[in-house]
């Protein structure tokens, strides 16, 4: 496994940079929040990101994507994550492309993977129960009543919930509320009857949703995968969400730390920079080097993706989990360096600190995965 | 076949003729297997460490990269991969270790003359004289550049005068590469000048110092008017500072590696010592604080690995990387002791005597002397100074 990206992957990046640098700044995040939007993403800008073929990287090209691997994706998603910027890419060309390439039918796929290549629609997984992730307890259920399943229970913090037309959720179709072996996965369209999606304004300004399903019916071609197939295979798709999240985090690290390391240069106190003083120089010092440890797990999860690694479930936990760390420290730093003005809804830096907390919270927060990773580890 | 796999049965070939027994992964348990540093004063417990040594040195191989007219193995980038690999299989031990070879032969071929070259580096690769080096001072550590030990032109050679602190082996080693003030009026980094002193040499003697972990790896080393003949200077006369940061890249390099390499490969790592004496709890540490610790580190040392592993695929570029591998290399270091020693409670903190195993013993002295890792070679407050000036290029204060 090389620790560095190719060329191919590297153009990809750069086009990435360009098109967040010129498109979406943190000022085009604000604009959606100031003005409520109710999606809070762009509609222009995903078509323009779809044009990229962004939306396709994770889908076969039979089914009109580019089937570019995870790396490219995930580096797509770090420029992002410089900016802020909001977009259905992780719900939709992460989650709900991986979701449905590895365990759809062949006309799941031929419906539905070709529509979220062209941005037509939108994806969402619908996974959480409670205030902390936690894939192992799911009390929503869905009972088999002749040819269909029909659905109760609720599903919270749904990442692009609020927007997405096919919700993919898992649901316990045997066993007990903590049996995993109990557990299926479904397509749910969105406008199904006695399904109930309710907004929520969370402090990043991005797009979730608590979900309602009571009695939902959805037909038995909507079960995604097989019926009882259980964790195991689910968390395929969360490892490889979990990747692609921890490449955005890193990149809002970058962004954060550079942006504050700017300012050391130029902020005058005392008639010189503060990034003369010894005290913030070491400081920013540590943070280089955790960011250069996490760019190296993030690197190293991303490839071992791509190389079907079968450590893959430890690296995932060990990127998401030391990114969440070093995300932690870098905004809390970035907020404290800046003194007073770090601390206004005027300057930019405390859109890198919410976005920061709330990403950390999405398919498991640092110690999550410091107790799975011990755990496959036999610590 | 291609030329690479003739070379791999070729090294494989030789290997097994030539690779003792008792070199070898596998060797008896009672077999002497001392380090080998070589130079004039080593002495050998086990006569084939000799034989391994002068084998492996008349090949070269104990520098395989550097040109035959050097001594050295003459080989490319994919052959020594091969070598390696070939040595890793049979878990051949290295054949010498040598401060010669990890520091100061980068700087000969970079900086030494012609004349240089040819005496010296053979004897390295060899390991018929073994270097130590001659950098820090009682008044000159942190700010080494201030250093005072003088060498005057007298014309046909140097006179030298002075004291160096924290020579590694000094009073093992056969000869000394040190930094002297040449230009005593020059602004403080540009009077300084890099020479080669043989240690046989009258006025030159060394003391040993007692660490907190009850062993001497380092001594005062002393100058009293020795003569140092002129063609012994490396480089220009008053530019040795920047052959000085060179040498202390390759120095800071393999500090970092040290550390991480003997965590990784250890047995007697913290997360069996935790389990030997908190307790198992169906797989788990049976602590659950000091399991929470044991992840944080153990997780942080995957990601240090990673990193390591990401320069070097990188192609291993800048300066101020080394810095950070120092730095986080030998912190990191240090919190795993501290978490072994801790793991291990009473027993971790035993001194001598018979109550206690050799391992045991071996984890207190261990642990003290990583206190020296984060302060030899430029301290922790050093290599974040050096992150912060050229990676982040902050201002200076």
């Amino acid at each position: 496994m090389k620790l560095i990206l190719n060329e191919e992957q590297n153009y990809l990046k750069e086009t990435a940079l360009s098109f967040v640098s010129e498109k979406t700044p943190v000022s085009h995040l604000r604009g959606l929040r100031d003005s409520d939007d109710q999606l809070c993403w762009d509609k222009g800008i995903w078509t323009e990101m779809v044009k990229l073929g962004w939306s396709g990287i994770l889908i076969p090209e039979e089914y009109g994507g580019s089937n570019f691997g995870l790396t490219g994706m995930s580096v797509i998603l770090q420029e992002c994550g410089k900016t802020l910027t909001p977009s259905p890419l992780f719900a939709s060309g992460v989650l709900g492309a991986t979701a449905l390439t590895k365990f759809g039918s062949e006309e799941q796929k031929q419906k539905y993977l070709s529509k979220i290549a062209s941005g037509e629609l939108t994806t969402a997984l619908a996974i959480d129960e409670n205030s902390h992730h936690n894939p192992n307890i799911c009390e929503l259920k869905a009972i088999k009543d002749g040819s269909n399943y029909v659905l109760n229970g609720k599903k919270i913090f749904v990442v692009d919930g609020a927007s997405a037309d096919i919700i993919i959720v898992v649901a316990r179709t045997s066993g007990e509320d903590d049996d995993v072996g109990g557990l299926s996965m479904f397509l749910v369209e969105s406008d199904s009857s006695n399904l109930k999606k309710v907004k929520l304004d969370m402090a990043d300004s991005r797009n979730y949703a608590n979900i309602t399903f009571d009695n939902v019916s959805v037909d038995e071609t909507m079960i995604l995968g097989e019926i009882d197939m259980g964790l195991e295979p689910i968390n395929e798709i969360l490892d490889v969400g979990r990747i692609a999240l921890s490449a955005e985090m890193l990149g809002s690290c970058e962004k954060a730390f550079e942006i504050t390391i700017e300012y050391l240069k130029e902020r005058k106190q005392f008639g010189v920079p503060i990034g003369s003083f010894q005290a913030l120089q070491h400081r920013a010092a540590e943070m280089f080097c955790e960011i250069e440890l996490t760019k190296s797990a993030v690197m190293a999860a991303m490839q071992g993706a791509e190389e079907n690694s079968n450590d893959l479930q430890r690296l995932s936990s060990l990127a998401k989990s030391i990114v969440g760390e070093t995300s932690y420290l870098v905004s809390n730093e970035a907020v404290q360096m800046h003194g007073g003005i770090g601390v206004t809804d005027e300057y930019d830096i405390g859109f890198y600190l919410k976005r920061a907390r709330v990403a950390e919270t999405i398919l498991g927060n640092s110690t999550f995965h410091q107790e799975r990773y011990a755990n496959l580890t036999g610590f | 076949m291609s030329d690479l796999e003739n070379f791999r049965v070729e090294v494989k070939d030789w290997l097994d003729k030539n690779c003792p027994a008792t070199m070898r992964a596998g060797a008896p348990a009672d077999t002497p297997i001392d380090e080998v540093w070589g130079g004039r004063k080593a002495v050998y417990k086990n006569p084939d460490s000799k034989l391994w040594l002068d084998r492996m040195g008349e090949k070269g191989w104990t520098m395989p990269t550097v040109p035959k007219e050097y001594g050295g193995g003459g080989l490319n980038k994919e052959e020594v991969k091969i070598l390696n690999e070939e040595m890793f299989a049979i878990g051949a031990r290295a054949p010498l270790l040598s401060f010669g070879i990890w520091m100061l032969a980068p700087v000969l071929l970079e900086y030494g003359n012609e004349a240089q070259k040819r005496e010296h580096l053979p004897k390295i690769i060899k390991g018929e004289i073994r270097w130590c080096q001659g950098y820090s001072e009682p008044g000159s550590g942190s700010d080494l550049a201030s250093l005072a030990t003088k060498a005057e032109d007298m014309g046909e050679h140097f006179l030298v005068n002075g004291q160096k602190v924290w020579t590694s082996y000094a009073d093992k080693a056969d000869w000394i590469f040190a930094l002297v003030r040449t230009g005593p009026k020059e602004p403080k980094h540009s009077g300084i000048s890099f020479l080669l002193i043989d240690m046989e040499n009258p006025g030159v003697s060394t003391k040993p110092i007692t660490l907190i972990s009850g062993k001497s790896p380092f001594c005062e080393t002393f100058f009293d008017n020795v003569e140092v003949p002129k063609e012994n200077l490396v480089g220009e006369l008053n530019a040795g500072w920047t052959i000085a940061k060179k040498l202390l890249q390759h120095e800071r390099k393999f500090i970092s590696n040290f550390g991480l390499a003997a965590g990784m490969g250890s047995k007697k790592d913290v997360v069996s010592l935790a389990k030997k004496h908190f307790g198992e709890d169906e797989g788990k540490i049976s602590n659950p604080i000091f399991r929470s610790k044991v992840i944080d580190h153990k997780m942080k040392e995957h990601a240090f690995g990673l990193t390591l592993q990401r320069a070097a695929d990188e192609g291993g570029k800048a300066s101020a990387v080394a810095s950070m591998f120092k730095y986080y290399g030998t912190e990191h270091n240090k919190r795993r002791h501290e978490l072994m020693v801790a793991a291990s409670g009473v027993n971790g903190l035993a001194w001598d005597g018979n109550e206690f195993d050799d391992s045991e013993k071996n984890l207190t002295r261990a642990w003290l002397r990583t206190k020296g890792n984060s302060i030899e070679g430029g301290t922790s407050e050093v290599q974040l100074n050096v992150i912060s000036k050229r990676v982040l290029e902050l201002p200076s204060g």
